[in-house]
């Protein structure tokens, strides 16, 4: 069966909460009940037909053609399907998603994947701060499944991360895994200042690390079965991770500013 | 009735007589092929037979290093036992003596299933704190710090209930020299076979046993009705032309792989025929009232 489509009809006047438009919430909904699903906004009345020509399909696998800075929360609390997004998008995609795949064929604001917990996030172009942080207030950030950064990210992306892998194939802004709790952190092109900062637990892998912070320790190069094996679970999603994974690397353990059971590598 | 040939090789109409047990595999890999055959090695170690061992295991086969989960060369071992606690503990002593001990080594889960057993959950505590959990792609591992760098462990692995232990194939030939000959054509083939091993030494056992003794506590004693050296003085199930017996004992996660290896050592021992091999072929049972499962040797012939 056909995907069910959204076709962008023109650049929305404002910002746009597109949580509704999740598979788990969509199924068995015919183009015209979905069309008349209220999306909240700032003071106007929108409706998903609105703003989206609807095209009936599967609501297993959902298709945006055309994306805006504007469309915040998409696939928010997204169980399971598929949501494909051509074009941008704002603030907070697949936030605390749990399952299914979301790909952003475009760029997208902070807080994508923040907490998420489960599924796979995928984001072709560059990304704001706190890639799958926490909100504010919140206690933990992304906990789980695999989250697949294409370009460039901001600030703090990986703030409190506690399960789950990162994937950043441009380079990282500020800050990289600030205050993490576990988790896998690999950043493939450069790494701005401070990575770790606080971290206590988890694994970040930099192929181009800053000075770090004199709170991590060189613990020597080492050839350890655990790289070998995240190599081969990621050659299919990122062949720049697989093969900085299968390097001989050096281990930084730390943030010894706290717990500094964490850990940063940087090819020997 | 004119008793069965195959190749001048006579096969008893008789069946061997085999058992449930619990079974559960694991994948060690290591640096070289070498250290994790080691690993493997020392890790099925005295497991002979659950009478006196806890538990038998053996080495299935050897994966190369692009079908293992680290990129590296790896082996899987099977072990079985009479019940999912003995095979817990045993699972777990046996991979944190012999293979968290030895160089380089990883250990994961090699079967598919929904009742798990323990393995890293259980090891992990050797780390005294620093070992890391890591999951990925739905799978769960554990990190051990230990001297040459780190054992890597996956959390748990799966446990079948499905598994057969006893099925065996009783060799008799003419001499010591042919008969080892032909038992070893059997293990050789029956090697080949995924999903079954041969816990006694190189596959083969000399001492088969029969049920109880006239010795109290003797839960099991010689099989004196195969032994050609009472061929006359018993009531023997050997005939002049038989100076030797040997068995291969087999157990498996399925009884269709018991039955295949079964049914490979068969070929084997058939094709090698009496002259420099076994002059008969036949299998230990013991009435068939006790083993849920018979393997019929007719049925299994080439």
């Amino acid at each position: 069966m056909k995907a069910l489509t959204f076709i962008l009809r023109q650049e929305p006047p404002q910002r746009l909460d597109l949580s509704p438009l999740v598979p788990h919430l969509l199924d068995g909904k015919s183009a015209k009940d979905i069309a008349a699903i209220e999306l909240q906004t700032t003071q106007e009345k929108v409706t998903a037909g609105d703003v989206f020509k609807i095209k009936d399909g599967a609501a297993d696998s959902i298709l945006f053609e055309g994306g805006s800075p504007r469309f915040d929360q998409l696939g928010r609390d997204m169980k399971s399907g598929e949501i494909i997004l051509e074009g941008d998008c704002g603030k907070a995609p697949g936030r605390r998603m749990s399952g299914g795949t979301l790909t952003v064929r475009g760029d997208c604001g902070p807080f994508a994947g923040s907490a998420m917990s489960g599924g796979r996030l995928e984001i072709a172009g560059n990304a704001g701060g706190f890639l799958g942080a926490p909100l504010e207030g919140e206690m933990e950030g992304m906990s789980g499944g695999l989250l697949i950064l294409r370009g460039d990210a901001g600030e703090r992306a990986g703030d409190r991360l506690r399960r789950g892998t990162i994937i950043i194939e441009g380079s990282a802004g500020d800050c990289l895994g600030s205050r993490m709790i576990a988790g896998t952190l690999i950043v493939i092109g450069e790494c701005g200042r401070l990575p770790g900062y606080l971290m206590r637990r988890g694994t970040i892998v930099l192929a181009n690390p800053p000075e770090l912070a004199p709170t991590f320790i060189d613990c020597g190069a080492h050839e350890l079965a655990f790289a070998g094996l995240f190599a081969n679970f990621l050659r299919a999603d990122s062949r720049p991770a697989a093969r900085l994974l299968g390097r001989e690397l050096v281990r930084f353990a730390g943030d010894m500013a706290v717990l500094g059971k964490g850990e940063i590598f940087r090819p020997a | 009735m004119r008793p069965l040939k195959k190749n001048g090789v006579r096969i008893d109409d008789t069946f061997a007589e085999a058992f449930p047990m619990r079974g559960t595999a694991v994948l060690i890999t290591a640096p070289s092929r070498r250290w994790a055959l080691q690993a493997a090695t020392t890790m099925t170690g005295f497991a002979t037979s659950v009478i006196g061992c806890g538990a038998e295991a053996g080495i299935d086969c050897e994966r190369s290093a692009s079908e293992t989960p680290d990129g590296r060369p790896g082996v899987r071992a099977l072990i079985f036992s009479v019940s999912t606690d003995t095979l817990q503990s045993q699972l777990v002593n046996r991979i944190g003596q012999c293979v968290l001990t030895s160089p380089g080594s990883a250990c994961f889960a090699d079967l598919d299933g929904a009742d798990r057993l323990p393995l890293g959950d259980a090891i992990r505590y050797f780390g005294d704190g620093w070992q890391v959990s890591k999951k990925i792609a739905g799978r769960h591992f554990w990190r051990v710090p230990v001297m040459d760098g780190e054992f890597l462990c996956e959390a748990t692995t799966a446990l079948t209930k499905n598994a057969v232990g006893g099925g065996n194939l009783l060799i008799m030939g003419g001499s010591a020299k042919n008969t080892l000959r032909a038992a070893e054509h059997a293990v050789a083939a029956m090697n080949e076979i995924e999903g079954a091993i041969l816990p006694f030494p190189g596959g083969i056992v000399r001492s088969g046993s029969k049920v109880g003794a006239k010795y109290q506590g003797m839960t099991a004693s010689t099989n004196d009705a195969y032994c050609p050296t009472l061929r006359g003085a018993v009531k023997s199930q050997l005939g002049d032309d038989v100076g030797c017996v040997l068995e291969i004992v087999i157990d498996g996660l399925t009884k269709e792989v018991v039955a295949e290896s079964m049914r490979a050592g068969l070929a084997a021992i058939i094709e090698l025929g009496p002259e420099h091999g076994a002059v008969r072929i036949g299998a230990g049972n013991y009435g068939g009232k006790l083993g849920p499962h018979h393997f019929h040797l007719k049925e299994l012939l080439p």
